[in-house]
């Protein structure tokens, strides 16, 4: 059975939407995130919430856990097309951040249009537990600090290569339980990993 | 019927979707124009759609909003503006910057430092900077991917050669974190620091263009110059008349028809908490009407 999404969808949407804001203009601060309940096993409360606030027919997603369960859910709530390639994506869901599949694999955009990019949400049990990250770029004032975990080994190269791509590249969530941090492709990552 | 005619702040929740999408890809590329799909809104394109679109896309229930036109809280088009989101949303208004979480304006940014947590939205009827230069969108498009911005430089360079110094007064064009060549909207040059380093979102929308582009809190923004021609702010020299102020943005007003006229601040609550608390009430300066 597929439960509920979005007790007061217009609201609930208006203030996870004002959450990833925040966090994608300060990369590497996490902002609080309330989530839905009845999720579906895989997924945290907070990372369904973000799906149900980005995801629609326009945007397709890639999942690293197909099982059904999950993908009924994301195409009853959100009409959002399933791809099966992660170029193909507009979103990815990454439920087990120990494999994440290279960024490479995902869709950095083309120089023309940088926007036609994809975003990778990553589920991670901690966003202040791991090693730390020291962070710089726009919307960072000095230096923030952001130490997600688990990730997988060489993270940091990849994000090294990520930066080099701008204006292309991914722009990366990392979403625990109750908290959403962005990592987008303008944030250079100067020290740790 | 007693249901609402419309969605809470007026927008449908695919729209908002689909601009809040563009929204966050414009703050992770910073200064690069995401092309979105603008909506019709019960206003003629021209009185601020983009900016309302933004606006109704990011606005709660609990944000308190600021409206300004021209650095004023009351000219028709931000008192409508102000009127269209009381009545569709329902939110909080304020005159006053320091207490505003979203402040739409037209072509001013307000005096008062902003803080963290605040977002200005801008309305822009141009976003392109290069549209006067190269009129094909493909091309300007390729210049910025090819981040070749020497039209731009060669046109503030004919400014120098025609009148001696750069001319361009407003939509004066900036560099966002040494990347994309930005068009700030047409706000007076003289605001063009105040985007420098901000402590507050940027976030500008063009609705007949259908553009959404930002720029981050603390980012760095620059506007285009030469070493021997460097940007200068530009002010009126003199006070304004009501409040005294010397380091605001001053409008010229018409007083009569006998060439008598006044400066006074464009920044419509910077200037009345001035006067708010200023124990005196300040001398005219010589030379201009008492």
């Amino acid at each position: 059975m597929i439960e509920a999404g979005f007790e007061n969808p217009v609201t609930e949407a208006q203030s996870t939407f004002r959450s990833i804001m925040d966090a994608t203009a300060r990369p590497g601060s996490p902002f609080s995130i309330a989530g839905v309940a009845g999720a579906p096993s895989s997924l945290y409360p907070s990372t369904a919430a973000i799906a149900l606030t980005l995801l629609d027919h326009d945007a397709p997603l890639w999942i690293d856990d197909p099982a059904d369960e999950v993908l009924n859910w994301v195409r009853f709530h959100t009409s959002a097309p399933v791809v099966t390639l992660a170029a193909d994506a507009a979103f990815a869901i990454v439920t087990r951040p120990q494999s994440l599949p290279p960024l490479g694999s995902f869709n950095p955009g083309t120089l023309d249009y940088p926007d036609v990019s994809t975003t990778v949400i990553v589920q991670v049990e901690t966003l202040t537990g791991g090693a730390p990250l020291t962070l710089a770029g726009p919307g960072i004032k000095g230096r923030q600090t952001l130490a997600p975990a688990p990730i997988p080994s060489g993270l940091t190269q990849q994000l090294d290569a990520n930066r080099a791509l701008f204006p292309r590249g991914i722009d990366l969530l990392f979403v625990s339980a109750g908290e959403v941090a962005a990592l987008p492709r303008s944030v250079r990552v100067v020290e740790g990993g | 019927m007693n249901a609402p005619a419309y969605n809470f702040a007026y927008l449908d929740e695919q729209t908002k979707r689909m601009i809040r999408r563009a929204i966050l890809k414009a703050i992770a590329i910073p200064g690069y124009q995401v092309p979105f799909a603008s909506r019709e809104m019960p206003m003629p394109y021209g009185w601020g759609t983009g900016g309302v679109q933004v606006t109704a896309s990011i606005l709660g229930p609990n944000d308190v909003l600021k409206v300004i036109d021209q650095g004023s809280d009351d000219t028709t088009n931000a008192v409508s503006i102000r009127k269209f989101f009381q009545r569709t949303a329902g939110v909080a208004t304020t005159t006053h910057t320091r207490d505003a979480t979203v402040i739409q304006t037209r072509h001013r940014i307000p005096e008062q430092a902003l803080a963290e947590g605040q977002v200005l939205v801008f309305q822009v009827p141009i976003p392109e900077p290069l549209r006067f230069l190269e009129p094909r969108e493909t091309e300007t498009r390729r210049m910025h991917a090819l981040a070749d911005y020497s039209l731009m430089h060669l046109k503030l360079y004919e400014d120098i050669a025609r009148h001696g110094r750069i001319s361009t007064s407003y939509a004066y064009p900036v560099k966002v974190q040494g990347r994309y060549v930005m068009d700030p909207s047409p706000t007076p040059k003289f605001d063009n620091p105040k985007m420098n380093d901000c402590a507050a979102l940027q976030l500008f929308g063009a609705g007949r263009e259908k553009r959404i582009y930002a720029i981050p809190p603390y980012t760095a923004v620059v506007s285009l110059d030469f070493e021997d021609h460097p940007f200068e702010r530009y002010r009126h020299d003199a006070r304004c008349e009501l409040c005294g102020a010397d380091d605001s943005y001053l409008d010229e007003v018409i007083t009569d028809d006998r060439g008598g006229r006044m400066f006074v601040c464009s920044d419509t609550d910077y200037c009345e908490a001035r006067r708010a608390t200023a124990d005196k009430p300040h001398a005219v300066p010589q030379g201009y009407p008492a």
